[in-house]
């Protein structure tokens, strides 16, 4: 290395912890949803309990373990196991949720959650960080197909949480339901943005956050705060945006999404925190399909490419791979 | 402590196990096929259980006092429904259903089907898993009853058995009695060819397990291993190896050359009962 490289100031993004926020510097932010919603719920459901497999504190576990020691167990790095006792428990009639990351979940203990607990519909709430792109530590850790993977399973209701506040109406709605529940779950300081508009998490319900004639996205998880995003910036622009916000991905709210489709015509835009395959955008093609409902104007995709992607620091990431606000609202811009 | 089990209770196990074989081949001359040979292997392991070991009710398998028995194997559902049948939790006339459309007994175990099927087992090597997880809910709600896991020697050869196995031992699951059928045969061949999982005491012992192996074929022997594995005063899990032969009782399967899944003629099936029946009347030893 020469002297001139070793002294030149280069700013230099870090690769992104796996526990690192995906908060933006200036967005305001609440602890451990889940953790803190979870401590909450057991004062009034003592079937309730906590199990992971090594990851307590990556998935913010640890509020729960913390106040409720005698309702917590620990698993051990296997995630088979935790599936399978999951199951056991649930068949004495507690309610466990379980945690560990979303591609040791949905690649490693696939099999568990299928036999074990889908098919006997048993009570298991299984919460798992890291979805999406929401790590830069590269494919071991980025689950860019758990929402393909387990969409095949009958009977498994499948969330993916925009924000805090999400998550806090999330953890007991999943334990008032009966049966499976996956929840892609944000942990740390996770960004709060729902709370400006009136709106409240249902598990299988779709909920317009804003209205808009030019543009209608139709988002889950991140991505959701992302389109809000897209839609101030791009107002500036004289562009209408409205945007869905569909945190159930399994079952789908294809009501509400079929009448916004169909109510003006308007660009769709599907966007996910997720791979091309297998995620939202190809629920709501499928919904369109099976109805015979045609889409009043064009109908595009924002999703991750199906590929491993790269390591490296987030925002860098999210907008080499098409995630960031920017490059949504250019995405956006030239299909308009 | 050993004792002797008496007399009587012997002929009342061999007399259960003799009905257990019956009611296997009966089902399997239904269906034609089935694991008829674990079946046979296994029933002498099931007399003990369902006549000697379990607490259960037969009018209400969901008892919530009742003894957990989990069958991992789920392709040995036709030894497990000829179990409930001696149990009485399952009525003499589904026996003829067996595999049929619509039956409650299907050819592979499902919870949602069965009375007394505990659990859906058949992906091999979930049992243990789920068995731990009932443990540790059974002792959190302070209910004395035991789990009891039963999986074949194939099963070994899954990852997530250990992972149970250090699991179980670390939660000092005292309430835990996994029982381990060890017929040296799984899906290609014998065992000891396809994974070899010798010295298997060893293996569970360094696991941290109470272990005993027993000649899974001798009523007397798998009476006082029960027991044994009951009774045991340390907090710590408990395994029942049990070498069974099979198609025991019935000689000319248990010479068929030896596989995963013993073929038996259209009319063979008449013939190993007439066996079965006449070696039971001669009072030829279990």
């Amino acid at each position: 290395m020469n002297q001139s490289a070793s002294t030149s100031v280069k700013p230099r993004l870090k690769t992104s912890a796996m526990i690192a926020s995906i908060a933006g510097d200036d967005q305001r932010t609440e602890n451990a949803p889940f953790g803190f919603a979870l401590k909450a719920l057991a004062e009034q459901r003592p079937d309730v309990v906590g199990m992971t497999a090594d990851l307590a504190k990556y998935t913010d576990l640890h509020i729960f373990a913390q106040a409720w020691p005698e309702r917590f167990f620990q698993m051990g790095m296997a995630e088979q196991l935790l599936m399978g006792a999951a199951g056991g428990m649930a068949k004495e009639g507690f309610t466990p949720f379980v945690t560990t990351y979303a591609v040791f979940a949905s690649r490693r203990a696939y099999d568990f959650i299928h036999q074990v607990i889908a098919e006997e519909n048993l009570d298991v709430k299984i919460a798992c960080a890291l979805p999406g792109l929401t790590t830069g530590y590269g494919p071991s850790h980025q689950a860019t197909e758990d929402v393909a993977i387990f969409r095949g399973i009958p009977g498994l209701t499948i969330i993916d949480p925009c924000d805090a506040l999400d998550i806090r109406e999330a953890v007991p709605a999943m334990a008032a339901h009966r049966g499976p529940v996956y929840l892609r779950l944000l942990r740390g300081k996770v960004p709060l943005v729902l709370d400006e508009y009136d709106y409240h998490f249902e598990i299988g319900k779709a909920k317009l956050l804003r209205d808009g004639n030019d543009v209608l996205i139709i988002s889950s998880g991140l991505l959701t705060m992302r389109a809000l995003e897209v839609a101030k910036q791009l107002a500036g622009d004289s562009v209408d945006v409205a945007v869905l916000h569909s945190p159930t991905i399994k079952p789908l709210d294809v009501k509400t999404i079929l009448a916004e489709v169909q109510r003006k015509p308007r660009l769709v835009v599907v966007a996910e925190n997720h791979a091309s395959v297998g995620g939202l955008g190809e629920a709501v093609a499928y919904a369109l399909l099976s109805a015979g409902v045609q889409p009043t104007g064009p109908l595009r995709h924002i999703a991750l490419p199906d590929a491993f992607l790269d390591a490296g620091a987030l925002p860098t990431l999210h907008d080499r791979y098409g995630i960031s606000t920017d490059r949504m609202a250019q995405a956006i811009k030239a299909w308009l | 402590m050993t004792t002797t089990t008496s007399a009587d209770k012997l002929a009342q196990l061999r007399a259960a196990a003799y009905r257990i074989r019956r009611y296997a081949l009966r089902m399997g001359e239904v269906q034609g096929q089935g694991y008829i040979g674990q079946a046979l292997g296994l029933a002498d392991m099931l007399a003990v259980a369902y006549r000697h070991a379990l607490r259960y009710d037969p009018t209400n398998p969901q008892w919530e006092q009742r003894d957990r028995f989990l069958l991992s194997h789920g392709h040995y559902a036709i030894a497990l429904y000829a179990a409930l049948l001696e149990a009485g939790i399952i009525a003499q006339e589904e026996l003829e259903s067996y595999g049929s459309d619509d039956s409650r007994l299907p050819m592979s175990g499902m919870a949602c089907y069965t009375p007394g099927m505990e659990i859906s087992g058949g992906s091999l090597g979930q049992g243990l898993a789920i068995a731990v997880g009932t443990a540790l809910g059974l002792r959190h709600k302070g209910n004395p009853a035991f789990v009891y896991n039963s999986m074949s020697d194939g099963e070994l050869d899954e990852g997530a058995v250990w992972e149970a196995a250090l699991s179980a031992a670390h939660h000092q699951l005292g309430n835990l009695i996994c029982l381990v059928d060890i017929n040296n045969q799984q899906a290609d061949g014998p065992s000891s060819q396809v994974l070899g999982f010798e010295p298997l005491q060893d293996k569970w012992a360094a696991f941290g397990w109470h272990v005993q192996r027993v000649d899974g074929n001798d009523l007397s022997a798998l009476v006082q291993a029960f027991d044994s594995a009951r009774q045991h005063a340390a907090p710590q899990p408990r395994v029942i190896l049990l070498d069974t032969l099979m198609g025991k009782g019935v000689p000319f399967l248990e010479q068929r050359e030896k596989n995963h899944f013993i073929r038996v003629e259209e009319a063979e099936w008449q013939q190993a009962i007439a066996i079965l029946d006449a070696a039971y009347q001669q009072g030829e030893p279990a």
